[in-house]
Protein backbone atom coordinates (compact mmCIF):
# COMPACT_ATOMS: atom_id res chain seq x y z
CA UNK A 1 0.00 0.00 0.00
CA UNK A 2 1.32 3.22 -0.60
CA UNK A 3 1.48 5.90 2.04
CA UNK A 4 -0.54 9.06 1.48
CA UNK A 5 1.11 12.21 0.34
CA UNK A 6 -1.43 14.69 0.29
CA UNK A 7 1.43 17.60 -0.17
CA UNK A 8 2.48 16.80 -3.67
CA UNK A 9 -0.03 19.36 -5.25
CA UNK A 10 1.08 22.32 -3.26
CA UNK A 11 3.21 24.47 -6.30
CA UNK A 12 7.12 25.32 -5.92
CA UNK A 13 7.68 23.26 -2.68
CA UNK A 14 9.45 20.07 -2.13
CA UNK A 15 8.26 18.45 1.54
CA UNK A 16 11.34 16.75 3.11
CA UNK A 17 9.76 13.50 4.05
CA UNK A 18 11.19 10.03 5.22
CA UNK A 19 11.80 9.15 1.60
CA UNK A 20 13.74 12.28 0.35
CA UNK A 21 15.41 12.27 3.74
CA UNK A 22 16.71 8.83 3.06
CA UNK A 23 17.91 10.31 -0.43
CA UNK A 24 19.70 12.89 1.05
CA UNK A 25 21.11 11.87 3.70
CA UNK A 26 25.21 12.12 2.60
CA UNK A 27 24.04 15.22 1.40
CA UNK A 28 22.55 17.13 4.25
CA UNK A 29 25.31 15.22 6.55
CA UNK A 30 28.19 16.97 4.53
CA UNK A 31 25.96 20.24 5.14
CA UNK A 32 26.12 19.38 8.83
CA UNK A 33 29.75 19.59 8.82
CA UNK A 34 30.26 23.29 8.06
CA UNK A 35 29.32 23.77 11.40
CA UNK A 36 33.07 23.19 12.62
CA UNK A 37 35.01 25.98 11.54
CA UNK A 38 37.86 24.01 10.18
CA UNK A 39 35.77 22.44 7.75
CA UNK A 40 34.68 25.52 6.69
CA UNK A 41 37.63 26.56 6.08
CA UNK A 42 38.51 23.31 3.93
CA UNK A 43 35.64 23.34 2.12
CA UNK A 44 36.37 26.57 0.89
CA UNK A 45 39.81 25.97 0.10
CA UNK A 46 39.23 23.10 -2.17
CA UNK A 47 35.03 22.66 -2.55
CA UNK A 48 35.04 19.81 -4.94
CA UNK A 49 38.03 17.56 -3.08
CA UNK A 50 36.14 18.43 -0.32
CA UNK A 51 32.96 16.93 -1.44
CA UNK A 52 34.58 14.03 -2.66
CA UNK A 53 35.46 12.70 0.66
CA UNK A 54 31.56 12.21 1.40
CA UNK A 55 29.17 9.88 -0.45
CA UNK A 56 27.26 11.76 -2.39
CA UNK A 57 25.92 11.68 -6.13
CA UNK A 58 28.13 13.49 -8.72
CA UNK A 59 24.04 15.52 -9.14
CA UNK A 60 24.58 16.47 -5.45
CA UNK A 61 27.77 17.60 -5.72
CA UNK A 62 27.54 19.61 -8.99
CA UNK A 63 24.04 21.19 -7.52
CA UNK A 64 26.25 22.08 -4.62
CA UNK A 65 29.08 23.69 -6.13
CA UNK A 66 26.85 25.47 -8.59
CA UNK A 67 24.80 26.37 -5.44
CA UNK A 68 21.69 25.37 -6.77
CA UNK A 69 19.68 25.27 -3.95
CA UNK A 70 16.69 24.37 -5.64
CA UNK A 71 18.23 21.29 -7.25
CA UNK A 72 19.63 20.20 -3.87
CA UNK A 73 16.32 20.16 -2.36
CA UNK A 74 15.15 17.80 -5.55
CA UNK A 75 18.07 15.32 -4.63
CA UNK A 76 16.99 15.18 -1.13
CA UNK A 77 18.59 18.61 0.15
CA UNK A 78 16.58 20.54 3.44
CA UNK A 79 17.06 23.86 3.68
CA UNK A 80 17.97 23.86 7.31
CA UNK A 81 20.94 21.58 6.55
CA UNK A 82 21.58 23.58 3.03
CA UNK A 83 21.83 27.21 5.43
CA UNK A 84 25.22 25.78 6.73
CA UNK A 85 26.26 26.09 3.18
CA UNK A 86 24.94 29.63 2.85
CA UNK A 87 26.69 30.66 5.88
CA UNK A 88 29.81 29.14 4.74
CA UNK A 89 29.48 32.06 1.88
CA UNK A 90 28.17 34.58 4.07
CA UNK A 91 24.82 34.85 2.86
CA UNK A 92 21.45 35.36 4.88
CA UNK A 93 18.62 33.14 5.04
CA UNK A 94 17.32 35.92 3.18
CA UNK A 95 19.06 35.57 0.24
CA UNK A 96 19.27 32.06 0.27
CA UNK A 97 15.45 31.65 0.21
CA UNK A 98 15.41 34.38 -2.34
CA UNK A 99 17.58 32.92 -4.70
CA UNK A 100 15.05 29.86 -5.19
CA UNK A 101 12.30 31.90 -6.42
CA UNK A 102 13.79 33.01 -9.66
CA UNK A 103 13.77 36.84 -7.79
CA UNK A 104 16.78 39.29 -7.48
CA UNK A 105 17.60 39.82 -4.08
CA UNK A 106 16.35 43.28 -3.89
CA UNK A 107 13.30 42.18 -5.51
CA UNK A 108 12.62 39.45 -3.06
CA UNK A 109 13.54 41.68 -0.17
CA UNK A 110 11.18 44.20 -1.74
CA UNK A 111 8.70 41.09 -1.82
CA UNK A 112 8.71 40.66 1.26
CA UNK A 113 8.15 44.04 2.40
CA UNK A 114 5.13 44.32 0.78
CA UNK A 115 3.82 41.52 2.86
CA UNK A 116 4.93 38.64 1.40
CA UNK A 117 4.52 36.59 -1.57
CA UNK A 118 0.06 35.93 -1.75
CA UNK A 119 -1.38 32.78 -1.08
CA UNK A 120 -3.85 33.26 -3.92
CA UNK A 121 -2.56 31.49 -6.92
CA UNK A 122 -0.18 29.72 -4.83
CA UNK A 123 -2.51 26.86 -2.86
CA UNK A 124 -2.37 24.32 -5.58
CA UNK A 125 -0.19 23.30 -8.68
CA UNK A 126 -2.49 24.71 -11.98
CA UNK A 127 -4.87 26.95 -9.69
CA UNK A 128 -6.02 30.31 -11.19
CA UNK A 129 -5.20 33.51 -10.03
CA UNK B 1 2.59 22.57 44.16
CA UNK B 2 4.05 23.82 40.97
CA UNK B 3 1.40 25.40 39.09
CA UNK B 4 1.25 26.97 35.16
CA UNK B 5 0.28 30.74 35.18
CA UNK B 6 0.66 32.09 31.77
CA UNK B 7 1.28 30.62 28.15
CA UNK B 8 3.59 32.72 26.19
CA UNK B 9 3.25 32.46 22.36
CA UNK B 10 6.01 33.94 19.52
CA UNK B 11 7.99 33.41 16.10
CA UNK B 12 11.56 32.70 16.62
CA UNK B 13 12.94 34.13 13.30
CA UNK B 14 16.72 33.40 12.82
CA UNK B 15 17.33 37.28 11.50
CA UNK B 16 15.16 38.54 14.94
CA UNK B 17 18.08 37.38 17.16
CA UNK B 18 21.21 38.35 14.26
CA UNK B 19 19.52 42.00 14.37
CA UNK B 20 19.88 42.32 18.33
CA UNK B 21 23.23 40.95 18.57
CA UNK B 22 24.48 42.96 15.28
CA UNK B 23 22.91 46.14 17.00
CA UNK B 24 20.03 46.96 14.15
CA UNK B 25 17.12 47.32 16.43
CA UNK B 26 17.13 50.84 16.14
CA UNK B 27 16.58 50.22 12.02
CA UNK B 28 12.78 50.95 11.57
CA UNK B 29 12.87 47.72 9.60
CA UNK B 30 13.66 45.84 13.39
CA UNK B 31 11.92 48.39 15.56
CA UNK B 32 8.42 47.25 13.75
CA UNK B 33 9.09 44.43 15.04
CA UNK B 34 10.48 44.88 18.35
CA UNK B 35 7.72 47.35 19.08
CA UNK B 36 5.38 44.18 19.70
CA UNK B 37 7.20 42.91 22.60
CA UNK B 38 8.00 46.13 24.64
CA UNK B 39 4.90 45.14 27.13
CA UNK B 40 5.82 41.40 27.02
CA UNK B 41 9.11 42.56 28.44
CA UNK B 42 7.67 44.09 31.07
CA UNK B 43 5.36 42.11 31.69
CA UNK B 44 7.81 39.01 32.14
CA UNK B 45 9.74 41.43 34.59
CA UNK B 46 6.44 41.31 36.86
CA UNK B 47 5.19 37.92 36.26
CA UNK B 48 8.85 36.44 37.82
CA UNK B 49 8.46 32.79 36.55
CA UNK B 50 10.64 30.39 38.60
CA UNK B 51 11.04 28.30 35.04
CA UNK B 52 10.36 28.09 31.71
CA UNK B 53 9.05 25.42 29.73
CA UNK B 54 10.51 25.94 26.18
CA UNK B 55 8.83 24.26 23.68
CA UNK B 56 11.09 24.38 20.35
CA UNK B 57 12.72 23.26 16.96
CA UNK B 58 16.21 22.53 16.34
CA UNK B 59 16.63 23.60 13.10
CA UNK B 60 19.74 21.04 12.12
CA UNK B 61 22.17 21.68 15.30
CA UNK B 62 21.64 19.55 18.06
CA UNK B 63 20.22 17.29 16.09
CA UNK B 64 21.38 16.21 12.31
CA UNK B 65 20.43 13.19 10.43
CA UNK B 66 21.59 10.52 12.01
CA UNK B 67 19.17 10.97 14.70
CA UNK B 68 15.08 12.80 14.63
CA UNK B 69 13.26 12.66 18.23
CA UNK B 70 9.79 13.51 17.89
CA UNK B 71 10.19 15.06 20.94
CA UNK B 72 12.98 15.75 23.64
CA UNK B 73 13.63 16.96 27.15
CA UNK B 74 16.79 18.96 27.73
CA UNK B 75 17.61 17.55 31.22
CA UNK B 76 21.07 19.08 31.83
CA UNK B 77 21.98 21.51 34.26
CA UNK B 78 23.06 23.53 31.24
CA UNK B 79 22.93 24.17 27.27
CA UNK B 80 25.20 25.79 25.40
CA UNK B 81 24.40 28.11 22.43
CA UNK B 82 24.76 26.23 19.41
CA UNK B 83 27.26 27.47 16.47
CA UNK B 84 24.72 27.58 13.24
CA UNK B 85 27.68 28.01 11.32
CA UNK B 86 27.60 32.03 11.62
CA UNK B 87 29.35 31.78 14.89
CA UNK B 88 27.38 31.19 18.25
CA UNK B 89 24.84 34.23 19.11
CA UNK B 90 26.59 35.96 21.59
CA UNK B 91 23.71 35.56 24.51
CA UNK B 92 24.19 34.07 27.79
CA UNK B 93 24.09 30.14 28.21
CA UNK B 94 20.82 28.22 29.52
CA UNK B 95 20.39 27.48 32.86
CA UNK B 96 18.43 24.05 33.06
CA UNK B 97 16.07 22.59 35.58
CA UNK B 98 17.07 19.05 35.79
CA UNK B 99 14.82 18.04 38.92
CA UNK B 100 11.83 19.24 37.64
CA UNK B 101 12.66 18.19 33.61
CA UNK B 102 13.14 14.79 35.00
CA UNK B 103 10.31 15.15 37.56
CA UNK B 104 8.37 16.14 33.88
CA UNK B 105 9.75 12.92 31.61
CA UNK B 106 8.48 10.45 34.16
CA UNK B 107 5.38 11.66 34.41
CA UNK B 108 4.68 12.30 30.64
CA UNK B 109 6.34 8.81 29.60
CA UNK B 110 3.98 7.03 31.77
CA UNK B 111 1.12 9.12 30.46
CA UNK B 112 1.88 7.48 27.07
CA UNK B 113 4.22 10.48 25.33
CA UNK B 114 7.16 8.37 24.73
CA UNK B 115 9.98 11.37 25.32
CA UNK B 116 13.88 11.11 24.34
CA UNK B 117 15.91 12.26 26.93
CA UNK B 118 18.35 14.64 26.23
CA UNK B 119 21.26 14.92 28.44
CA UNK B 120 23.69 17.07 26.34
CA UNK B 121 22.44 19.67 23.71
CA UNK B 122 23.42 22.62 22.69
CA UNK B 123 20.02 25.05 21.82
CA UNK B 124 19.57 26.98 18.65
CA UNK B 125 17.43 30.23 17.43
CA UNK B 126 14.46 28.52 18.15
CA UNK B 127 14.89 29.05 21.60
CA UNK B 128 17.44 31.13 22.40
CA UNK B 129 15.45 34.08 19.82
CA UNK B 130 12.21 33.76 21.99
CA UNK B 131 14.31 34.50 24.98
CA UNK B 132 15.81 37.56 23.70
CA UNK B 133 12.23 38.78 22.40
CA UNK B 134 10.92 38.48 25.93
CA UNK B 135 14.46 39.45 28.11
CA UNK B 136 15.85 42.14 25.76
CA UNK B 137 20.15 41.41 26.40
CA UNK B 138 20.59 40.64 29.60
CA UNK B 139 23.74 39.10 31.25
CA UNK B 140 22.06 35.88 32.39
CA UNK B 141 18.57 34.87 31.58
CA UNK B 142 15.91 35.31 34.48
CA UNK B 143 15.27 31.72 35.29
CA UNK B 144 16.02 28.21 34.49
CA UNK B 145 14.31 27.05 30.86
CA UNK B 146 13.51 23.55 30.48
CA UNK B 147 14.15 23.05 26.26
CA UNK B 148 11.31 20.82 24.83
CA UNK B 149 12.54 20.28 21.23
CA UNK B 150 9.71 19.05 18.68
CA UNK B 151 10.67 17.84 14.93
CA UNK B 152 8.95 19.73 12.47
CA UNK B 153 12.15 19.46 10.51
CA UNK B 154 11.42 15.82 8.67
CA UNK B 155 8.11 14.80 7.65
CA UNK B 156 5.61 13.72 9.41
CA UNK B 157 5.71 15.93 12.18
CA UNK B 158 3.15 15.30 15.07
CA UNK B 159 -0.23 15.93 14.67
CA UNK B 160 -1.80 19.19 15.85
CA UNK B 161 -3.91 16.92 17.93
CA UNK B 162 -1.06 15.02 19.20
CA UNK B 163 0.94 18.25 20.44
CA UNK B 164 -2.44 19.35 22.05
CA UNK B 165 -2.58 15.74 24.29
CA UNK B 166 0.85 16.22 25.02
CA UNK B 167 0.46 20.07 26.79
CA UNK B 168 -2.28 18.32 28.98
CA UNK B 169 0.33 15.38 30.10
CA UNK B 170 2.95 18.36 31.16
CA UNK B 171 0.49 20.24 32.10
CA UNK B 172 -0.47 17.13 35.20
CA UNK B 173 3.38 16.61 35.54
CA UNK B 174 3.83 20.24 36.38
CA UNK B 175 0.87 20.26 38.88
CA UNK B 176 2.29 17.20 40.55
CA UNK B 177 5.31 18.78 41.01
CA UNK B 178 6.70 18.92 45.08
CA UNK B 179 7.67 22.53 44.87
CA UNK B 180 5.49 25.56 44.19
CA UNK B 181 7.04 26.96 41.29
CA UNK B 182 5.56 29.54 38.64
CA UNK B 183 5.89 27.92 35.53
CA UNK B 184 5.44 29.21 32.21
CA UNK B 185 5.15 27.49 28.92
CA UNK B 186 6.12 28.80 25.72
CA UNK B 187 5.29 27.70 22.34
CA UNK B 188 7.58 28.85 19.58
CA UNK B 189 7.70 28.93 15.79
CA UNK B 190 5.65 30.14 12.84
CA UNK B 191 3.89 32.07 11.57
CA UNK B 192 3.46 31.72 8.22
CA UNK B 193 6.75 31.15 6.24
CA UNK B 194 8.27 29.37 3.62
CA UNK B 195 12.08 29.23 3.25
CA UNK B 196 12.16 27.01 0.00
CA UNK B 197 11.89 26.65 -3.48
CA UNK B 198 9.80 28.75 -6.32
CA UNK B 199 7.05 29.22 -3.61
CA UNK B 200 9.38 30.74 -0.85
CA UNK B 201 8.36 34.41 0.44
CA UNK B 202 4.85 32.87 0.99
CA UNK B 203 2.76 34.85 3.58
CA UNK B 204 -0.82 34.54 4.62
CA UNK B 205 -1.75 37.18 6.66
CA UNK B 206 -5.58 35.83 7.22
CA UNK B 207 -4.74 32.58 7.67
CA UNK B 208 -2.51 33.46 10.31
CA UNK B 209 -4.66 35.91 12.41
CA UNK B 210 -7.27 33.25 12.32
CA UNK B 211 -4.80 31.00 13.68
CA UNK B 212 -4.56 33.12 16.61
CA UNK B 213 -8.41 33.68 16.97
CA UNK B 214 -9.15 29.96 17.21
CA UNK B 215 -5.95 29.57 19.50
CA UNK B 216 -7.88 31.90 21.64
CA UNK B 217 -11.41 30.56 21.69
CA UNK B 218 -11.14 27.09 20.40
CA UNK B 219 -8.02 25.21 20.80
CA UNK B 220 -9.54 21.77 20.46
CA UNK B 221 -10.86 22.22 17.44
CA UNK B 222 -7.71 23.87 16.05
CA UNK B 223 -6.00 20.79 16.85
CA UNK B 224 -7.72 19.26 14.46
CA UNK B 225 -6.48 20.61 11.63
CA UNK B 226 -4.24 18.14 8.90
CA UNK B 227 -0.44 19.18 8.15
CA UNK B 228 -1.88 19.57 4.82
CA UNK B 229 -3.41 22.75 5.31
CA UNK B 230 -0.79 24.48 7.37
CA UNK B 231 1.17 23.88 4.63
CA UNK B 232 -0.56 24.45 1.76
CA UNK B 233 -1.82 27.79 3.55
CA UNK B 234 0.60 29.38 5.97
CA UNK B 235 4.08 27.52 4.03
CA UNK B 236 6.01 24.70 4.22
CA UNK B 237 7.79 25.77 7.54
CA UNK B 238 4.48 27.23 9.02
CA UNK B 239 3.92 23.36 9.96
CA UNK B 240 6.05 25.36 13.14
CA UNK B 241 2.59 26.07 14.57
CA UNK B 242 1.72 22.96 15.88
CA UNK B 243 4.39 23.79 19.03
CA UNK B 244 1.88 26.28 20.03
CA UNK B 245 -1.09 23.43 20.80
CA UNK B 246 1.69 22.09 23.46
CA UNK B 247 1.48 25.20 24.81
CA UNK B 248 -2.42 26.05 24.66
CA UNK B 249 -3.24 22.22 25.98
CA UNK B 250 -0.87 22.86 29.05
CA UNK B 251 -3.52 26.11 30.08
CA UNK B 252 -6.55 26.07 32.75
CA UNK B 253 -9.69 26.24 30.35
CA UNK B 254 -8.94 23.26 28.71
CA UNK B 255 -8.09 21.08 31.84
CA UNK B 256 -11.23 22.04 33.50
CA UNK B 257 -10.59 25.98 34.29
CA UNK B 258 -11.35 29.24 33.54
CA UNK B 259 -10.66 31.11 30.19
CA UNK B 260 -7.53 32.59 30.23
CA UNK B 261 -7.07 36.58 29.67
CA UNK B 262 -5.31 37.71 26.65
CA UNK B 263 -2.83 40.29 28.47
CA UNK B 264 -0.72 40.90 24.53
CA UNK B 265 -1.54 40.22 21.10
CA UNK B 266 1.29 41.09 18.22
CA UNK B 267 1.68 40.58 14.14
CA UNK B 268 3.73 42.29 12.09
CA UNK B 269 5.18 40.61 8.32
CA UNK B 270 7.73 40.87 7.26
CA UNK B 271 10.59 39.87 9.74
CA UNK B 272 13.15 38.60 6.82
CA UNK B 273 10.78 35.95 5.24
CA UNK B 274 8.32 35.14 8.17
CA UNK B 275 5.01 36.21 9.78
CA UNK B 276 5.14 37.63 13.09
CA UNK B 277 3.24 36.39 15.88
CA UNK B 278 2.76 36.69 19.66
CA UNK B 279 0.34 36.36 22.37
CA UNK B 280 0.21 36.41 25.96
CA UNK B 281 -2.21 34.24 27.72
CA UNK B 282 -2.59 34.27 31.43
CA UNK B 283 -4.36 31.79 33.50
CA UNK B 284 -7.20 32.73 35.62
Amino acid sequence: MSLDKPYTDVPGTTIFDADMSRQGYHLNQFCMSLMKADNRARFKANERAYLDEWPMSEEQKKAVLARDLNRCIALGGNIYFLAKIGATDGKSFQQMAGSMTGLSEEEYRNMMVGGGRPIEGNRYIGEKK
Amino acid sequence: MARISASVYTSHVPAVGAALDLGKTGEPYWQAVFKGYDFSKQWLKDQKPDVIFLVYNDHANAFSLDIIPTFAIGTAPEFAVADEGWGPRPVPKVIGHPRLAAHIAQSVIQDDFDLTIVNKMDVDHGLTVPLSLMCGQPQAWPCPVIPFAVNVVQYPVPSGRRCYMLGKAIRKAIESYDEPLNVQIWGTGGMSHQLQGPRAGLINKEWDQAFLDRLIAEPEKLAAMPHIDYVREAGSEGIELVMWLIARGAMNDVNGGKPPTVRHRFYHVPASNTAVGHLILENN
